[in-house]
């Protein structure tokens, strides 16, 4: 079956021929007026957030449960040579204690996991901790990314790469890949000929930019608490994908996949490190399972920074050239990547997707190190890649006398993202930016800076969501998301109201649990185009469910019954027209249900990424290089926003992320220990109260019909370009390029200082 | 962000093994004559009056408030972020006044009123600021709220009209990692009274019309929009 749709954005639409799947509704389209949809609702779990009701599975007490803790190895390279529990075993209130390296295993960060105990309180563990007897063979080590890519390194892995992954980690194996030292790769993307690009160049720049290390910081830490009974697994667990959660134990422990289940009510943030269980969530399995009670097992902080994943840094070198009228011709990345001992650490999404260009080449490299392993975190390699690019696009466009948005207009194949670039430039007032740069103070420079975001659109098959439609009017909805924090829970009732065409409150949503229908992983920016179009396919049919059971009692034809905007018709007999509470006391006492699974993606809609622009404006004092952002505006494409206040709050979340990693966040670690000096939230720094922006959210909607709800999700395009506007506002500000993440005082100071020199040697 | 003056023996991590003693002698209680009785090191028998009511718990002086809180009352709406009174997530009130609970160990607060957020709302009514974080959408995964919930309270209650300045100094002791800084500022200020300008209302929207040159936001609640753009299409064919 075709039907023509509106697609478009910013209120120009053209028609669109679509093949919709038997059994899902056409897609939403801009020519309706909608009730629920796109309206700005207040979370429906803000009570129990504000008032401490909501249960984290951190905050699950069982009776009988028992706390556990893991032991650490505090060397950053070794071999365990013997384990010894017999102590701990004897210890008050220990009722359970298992070894997670066996003798002959290597370790390789400080921070590894060595052997766990399990005692009636969380002090008792602790105390167990420490009554574990471990001999270590310490082993050479080798701390930071050029240091591990000499020749005479010492070698992380001295055999085949291999690391102890769960979901959510990027393999370090890299299959096929060539392996010198610590360093794997290239991974390599040749299109057309950079060689000749460079030649056809009136302007080439070139240049070397570094990122650090960010840890995740998710408020709750990772951990779960298992319960066993008989050969039956529950967990509640801290997790942002409850069924790979289950099918990581399930495989792990060896049980049937019907015998796991995992239960996620409220979670406390992932943004990327928490899929599947990880080596604590197993451990805390085993070790209920030997205790034969529940056990909890949540990190502190120090272990959360440590050992759970961390976004990898990058040395990234990008050449770039362009024609005299602003046209790239070529673009070449050549990355290295620290993600400790994974990999995974390549950087070239903004460089392969944001701008045209014919001629590109990238080769990323991995290089291992001893240090806690990396895993996906907020949109991978995007930030870092971003910074990198826009840096260059604004050095291009200066070498070409250019200016930097123009430059950037002329490249950008994306109209949606032209237009935010349009929208942003007028509202952070970028014509007079450089008129801004020098205030009344002349320490205090003021600077304004531009990035680019790009995303997937990654929604795809396999959820599967339950609309049930009660006698009395209500509905319920079933679907295993977890919600993360995002307002999926919200997401989900918003859906099933405007399709049912019942107002919100007459919805009942049950999630976070793997019981009930298969729901995607909160990963990639998936979950609501993953859900939003299951539940409205579910909802769909449970409303012609509806109306052929009315159908039933008016013994009329089912396709004469319209239900639309709350009442039920059918055509002939003026009886036959009630409200929808009317309608449903018709049904029988189960009422009517429905369950589907989404369908595919529509194969004929306009393909096209997710894009956003955000811009940056900075205070910059040059005495003391503190740098203040001042105002952020982000102008993010969001499909069409289910919930603009929900949607608002996740730009807000992206941009101060990306503030806190442009200004603050850096793992350290110490040189001749190889340990972390800042496993906390005190020298680790993350941004605060007194360090965010004002932030101008601008939400463009795109009518794309890929899927029937128009909706793609905006948690990873959020963070991708604020460290990127960041640094050209501060680059701008100071007169001299920033080319090195966290941008702290010390590297401020040495920009203004570069940029005195130039100015002393009269090339300002 | 605490409002106590951070003691050197409230660090969970001095208070164990041979440093019990020393701490034990220092903390006063009513158990017997203050300064004089040692408690501990094992389990002793305490008083803590949370939210009007009194518990009776026996705990290790090494207990902090904010385990025996959540592990031993049951009380989870305070919540364990760093350990180390660096952001703010188990703020409560004790006497009125902010403290991080993990810096303040159980028996410490024996016969002090303690009020955590469970104790925040009154018979079931919200608070006007948990009303306001709400509205404002000032929590996403709402790890941080409860504390964030309890220093906007404690700033309201001494500064009922509170400066923006004055609301993210209030705060800036309580770490929030999804991003909802710029909305609970929001929520103080319409807490107080002084701002409305959020609006949550769940009136019609229609969604993705041209945006308007101001606010460059959605167009809200103009079935006018749609109208024209349903003609529009119409003339398409």
């Amino acid at each position: 079956m075709t039907d023509k749709i509106r697609v478009g954005f910013n209120g120009e639409f053209e028609v669109k021929e679509i093949a919709v799947a038997p059994g899902d509704p056409v897609p939403w389209d801009p020519s309706r007026t909608y009730s629920v949809l796109g309206t700005r609702v207040p979370r429906l779990d803000g009570k129990a957030k504000t008032t401490g009701e909501a249960k984290y599975s951190i905050d699950v007490r069982l009776p009988g449960m028992l706390y556990a803790r893991i032991l650490r190895c505090p060397l950053a390279a070794a071999t365990v040579t013997s384990v010894d529990l017999s102590a701990a075993r004897k210890m008050p209130g220990v009722r359970a204690a298992l070894a997670i390296a066996e003798p002959g295993e290597k370790i390789r960060f400080a921070g590894q996991e060595v052997a766990a105990v399990a005692a009636a309180t969380p002090e008792q563990a602790d105390d167990a901790l420490g009554a574990i007897r471990v001999a270590y063979a310490a082993r050479p080590f080798v701390v930071g990314l050029e240091a591990a890519r000499k020749a005479d390194a010492p070698l992380v892995f001295d055999g085949k790469a291999e690391t102890k992954t769960s979901a959510g980690d990027v393999e370090s194996g890299g299959k096929g890949l060539a392996r010198n030292g610590n360093v794997l790769g290239p991974r390599s993307t040749v299109k057309g000929n950079v060689e000749d690009g460079f030649k056809k160049a009136a302007a080439v720049v070139e240049a070397t930019y570094v990122t650090q290390v960010q840890t995740h910081t998710a408020l709750e830490t990772h951990g779960l608490v298992a319960r066993w009974e008989g050969e039956e697994l529950t967990v509640w667990a801290s997790t942002q994908g409850i069924f790979v959660m289950r099918d990581e134990l399930a495989e792990t422990l060896e049980l049937p996949v019907s015998k796991v289940r995992v239960i996620t009510e409220y979670m406390g943030g992932g943004f990327g490190a928490k899929f599947g269980p990880r080596i604590e969530g197993v451990t805390a399995a085993r070790l209920a399972k030997a205790a034969g009670a529940p056990v909890k097992l949540f990190l502190d902080r120090k272990e959360e920074q440590l050992a759970t994943g961390n976004r990898p840094s990058s040395v990234q070198t990008v050449k770039a050239g362009a024609t005299k009228d602003g046209k790239l011709t070529a673009l070449q990345l050549t990355v290295y990547g620290n993600g400790g001992t994974n990999g995974g650490t390549g950087t070239s999404g903004p460089i392969k997707n944001i701008y045209a260009c014919e001629n590109l080449k990238v080769d990323e490299y991995d290089v291992f190190t001893n240090a806690g392993p990396s895993t996906a975190m907020r949109a991978p390699g995007h930030p870092q890649g971003a910074f990198a690019l826009e840096a260059t696009m604004d050095e291009l466009a200066r070498a070409l006398g250019i200016d930097p948005l123009e430059f950037r207009l002329r490249n950008d194949p994306s109209a949606v993202r032209r237009e935010e670039f349009r929208i942003g430039a007028e509202k952070i007032g970028w014509a007079g930016r450089d008129t801004r740069r020098r205030t009344p103070d002349p320490w205090i420079r003021r600077g304004v800076g531009v990035g680019a975001a790009v995303w997937y659109n990654t929604g795809d098959t396999g959820p599967r969501a339950t609309v049930t439609i009660h006698r009395d009017g209500s509905a319920e909805v079933e679907h295993g998301v977890q919600d993360l924090g995002t307002g999926s829970r919200t997401m989900v009732a918003i859906v099933a109201a405007e399709e049912l065409g019942i107002p919100l409150e007459k919805v009942s949503v049950s999630i976070g649990d793997s019981r009930m229908p298969f729901a995607p992983d909160s990963g990639g920016s998936a979950t609501t185009p993953g859900s939003a179009p299951t539940i409205r396919r579910a909802a769909f049919q449970a409303r012609k469910e509806l109306a052929r059971a009315i159908a039933r009692e008016w013994k009329v034809p089912p396709e004469s019954v319209a239900v639309e905007g709350g009442r039920i018709s059918a055509p002939g007999d003026p009886k036959h027209d009630v409200s929808w509470a009317e309608a449903c006391k018709l049904l029988p006492s189960q009422g009517v249900a429905a369950t589907a699974e989404r369908a595919e993606n529509h194969e004929d809609a306009w393909k096209r990424f997710t894009t956003g622009a955000q811009f940056a404006e900075v205070e910059v004092d040059t005495a003391t290089g503190k740098v203040r952002v001042e105002r952020v505006v982000a102008v993010h494409d969001c499909g069409v926003p289910i919930n603009p206040l929900a949607t608002e709050s996740q730009i807000q979340g992206g941009v101060i992320q990306g503030v806190s990693y442009a200004l603050f966040e850096d793992r350290v670690l110490d040189g001749p220990t190889g340990r972390m000096v800042n496993p906390n939230v005190e020298s680790y720094k993350i941004a605060g109260a007194l360090d965010v922006p004002e932030i101008d959210v601008t939400l463009v909607s795109v009518w794309d019909g890929i899927n029937n709800t128009n909706s793609v999700g905006i948690g990873e395009p959020a963070t991708v370009p604020t460290a990127a506007a960041i640094a050209n506002a501060v680059s701008h500000a100071v007169g001299a390029r920033i080319r090195q993440l966290p941008i702290t005082p010390e590297v401020v100071l040495a920009a203004v200082r570069e940029a005195d020199e130039h100015a002393k040697g009269g090339r300002a | 962000m605490s409002d106590e003056p951070r003691g050197g023996f409230t660090r969970r991590d001095l208070v164990r093994g041979s440093v019990v003693g020393a701490i034990a002698a220092s903390v006063g209680t009513k158990a017997g004559a203050a300064g004089t009785a040692a408690i501990g090191p094992g389990a002793a028998p305490l008083e803590l009056t949370v939210n009007g009511a009194v518990h009776r718990l026996s705990v290790e002086p090494r207990v902090t408030l904010v385990d025996a809180l959540r592990e031993r009352i049951g009380l989870t709406g305070t919540k364990v972020v760093c350990g180390r009174g660096a952001c703010g997530a188990c703020t409560v009130l004790v006497d009125g006044k902010t403290v991080c609970s993990c810096l303040v160990l159980a028996h410490e607060a024996a016969g002090k009123s303690i009020t955590t957020i469970e104790g925040v709302a009154t018979d079931g009514r919200l608070s006007p600021i948990q009303e306001a974080f709400i509205a404002a959408d000032a929590l996403q995964c709402g790890f941080c709220t409860s504390g964030m919930v309890l220093s906007c309270k404690a700033l309201l209650d001494r500064e009922p009209k509170p400066s923006r300045q004055a609301i993210r100094e209030a705060v800036s002791g309580n770490l929030c990692r999804c991003g909802t800084y710029n909305h609970v500022f929001d929520a103080v200020e319409r807490a107080a009274g002084l701002k409305t300008a959020v609006s949550t209302a769940t009136a019609p929207v229609l969604v993705g019309a041209r945006l308007t040159a101001d606010r460059s936001r959605l167009v809200e609640n103009d079935p006018r929009v749609a109208q024209a753009i349903r003609e529009a299409m119409e003339q398409e064919g």
